[in-house]
């Protein structure tokens, strides 16, 4: 699905991926930890091409994407949802929702709005559908963003510390509804700091740390027996 | 002190030519300044750096020399160049609009700007290209930012208009000159249009902040 050769990025002279490779297979969820300021932002930008590559390759179901790549069209492919939920302020949800579809994808405002009324009730917001998003707590704004991603019905969705702007007991209910795409069978590439939804979802665990792949391996193995010194102390650090 | 403003009572006729001038002048003039600020702000803000920097050259210039020495290139220095008189009207409208459009440009970039960068990057995520981004998502919210000011410069330009009676047009201000002439009494014509002047402004903010309400009402919908 996802497939990442020896990838560099550079911001002016700070070199802020040095060499990834990794592999996302369909249906997988990977999650992505790590400290402040390792890459993992810069990492899942590089895969929708938010941000170019300095070197290396990027395929995405087999085709290899970069400068020349219409970036609209695989950005259609690839669903991203962010910290800061990012909804469309000058639009309802419902509107959030069906812009893109109708906008990019040419469908009616019937099909459009039918397939978000639908994401909408399996998150639990079909009553907030006319609501602009200063009306809804984080919680409820994460869950449009991830319909509002969903409506374009991507073959990947990539999550940036979906859950980190979060009150506290807003955290589950999204992390639920992630949970539940996950068992739909999505492709997920995850970065968050919820060692609980990498250790019960995640399917892989990838540690990162000054642009660097670390370790890399299944959730089991990575909490209780990390073998990379730094992986061992990053989890000191945020395991209670 | 001995005002007497009867003795200007007559001119009267002169006061109401003299603001449906400046009326007429300003809103020429923002009309095109704002057309002229949309796209100086388009070029400001172009990726490609030769024409951003055409787009920064105009607004420090315009905006680093006074209005007055604009409208006397205009009125003066022109006619020297192309051999032909400018009337005074469209000269006031050409200087006025120049002026004013470097200010839009400053406004429209500034409001367009404000709208925070998530929302730009969530458009595109979606694949949604530029264009479309900036149309449905951008501009309606800019437009909340920039309508405001807007209507501050629609002010400030009606009252900087008065400058044009320099370049002999029949504005407000160069009524009170012509009643001044006629009459020898100063204070009172000039009182006069001020009066006229702070009216117009002072009904226009008013205005503007009924408008400025309705649009944050319509933020926390
Ligand atoms: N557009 C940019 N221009 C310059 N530097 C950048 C840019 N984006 C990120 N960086 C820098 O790259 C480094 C990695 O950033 P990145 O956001 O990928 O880290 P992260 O692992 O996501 O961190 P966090 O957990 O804080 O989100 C940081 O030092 C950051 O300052
Ligand atoms: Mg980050």
């Amino acid at each position: 699905m996802i497939h990442v050769k020896d990838l560099h990025k550079n911001f002016g002279k700070l070199h802020v991926l040095k060499g990834i490779n990794a592999e996302v297979k369909k249906g997988e969820v990977v999650v992505i930890i790590g400290p402040s300021g390792s890459g993992k932002s810069t990492f899942l930008r590089c895969i929708n091409l938010l941000e170019y590559p300095t070197s290396g390759e990027i395929y995405i179901e087999g085709e290899l994407i970069n400068r020349k790549t219409d970036e609209n069209k695989i950005r259609q492919k690839i669903g991203m949802v962010f910290q800061h939920f990012n909804l469309f302020n000058n639009l309802n949800v419902i509107n959030n929702i069906t812009l893109a579809p109708m906008k990019v994808k040419g469908l009616s405002k019937d099909i459009a709005e039918d397939i978000a009324s639908e994401l909408l009730k399996k998150v639990g917001l079909e009553d907030k559908a006319y609501a602009y998003p200063a009306q809804l707590s984080g919680g409820q704004r994460q869950r449009a963003a991830i319909c509002r991603a969903l409506a374009m019905q991507p073959d990947i969705m990539l999550f940036d510390e979906p859950t980190s702007a979060l009150d506290p007991e807003m955290v589950k209910e999204v992390l639920m509804t992630m949970e539940g795409l996950a068992e739909e069978g999505m492709t997920m590439v995850v970065v968050t700091h919820e060692m609980g939804f990498a250790r019960e979802v995640g399917d892989r665990i990838i540690f990162m740390d000054e642009g660097q792949i670390l370790e890399e391996s299944t959730p089991d193995l990575f909490f209780s027996h990390p073998e990379n010194n730094r992986a061992k102390e990053f989890l000191s650090k945020v395991l209670y | 002190m001995n005002l007497d403003f009867s003795r200007i009572s007559s001119y009267s006729p002169l006061f109401v030519k003299g603001t449906v001038t400046t009326l007429e002048l300003t809103l020429f003039s923002v009309v095109l300044g704002i057309m002229i600020g949309l796209i100086v702000a388009l070029l400001k803000m172009s990726s490609f750096k030769p024409v951003s920097i055409i787009g920064h050259v105009y607004v420090e210039l315009i905006r680093g020399t006074p209005l007055l020495v604009q409208l006397y290139i205009v009125y003066y220095g022109l006619p020297q160049l192309i051999g032909q008189d400018i009337p005074s009207f469209p000269a006031a409208v050409a200087a006025l609009s120049v002026n004013s459009g470097a200010y839009v440009a400053e406004i429209i970039r500034a409001g367009i700007q404000a709208v925070d960068y998530g929302q730009m990057e969530a458009a595109r995520s979606l694949g949604m290209s530029y264009g479309l981004a900036m149309r449905f998502v951008i501009i309606p919210q800019a437009i909340k930012n920039i309508l405001p000011a807007l209507g501050n410069e629609f002010v400030a330009l009606l009252k900087e208009s008065a400058a044009v009676s320099v370049i002999s047009m029949s504005d407000l201000m160069r009524q009170a000159d012509i009643i001044r002439a006629a009459t020898y009494t100063a204070f009172e014509p000039l009182i006069v249009v001020a009066l006229i002047y702070f009216t117009m402004t002072y009904i226009f903010s008013s205005f503007q902040r009924v408008l400025e309400r309705r649009l944050k009402a319509s933020d926390s919908r």
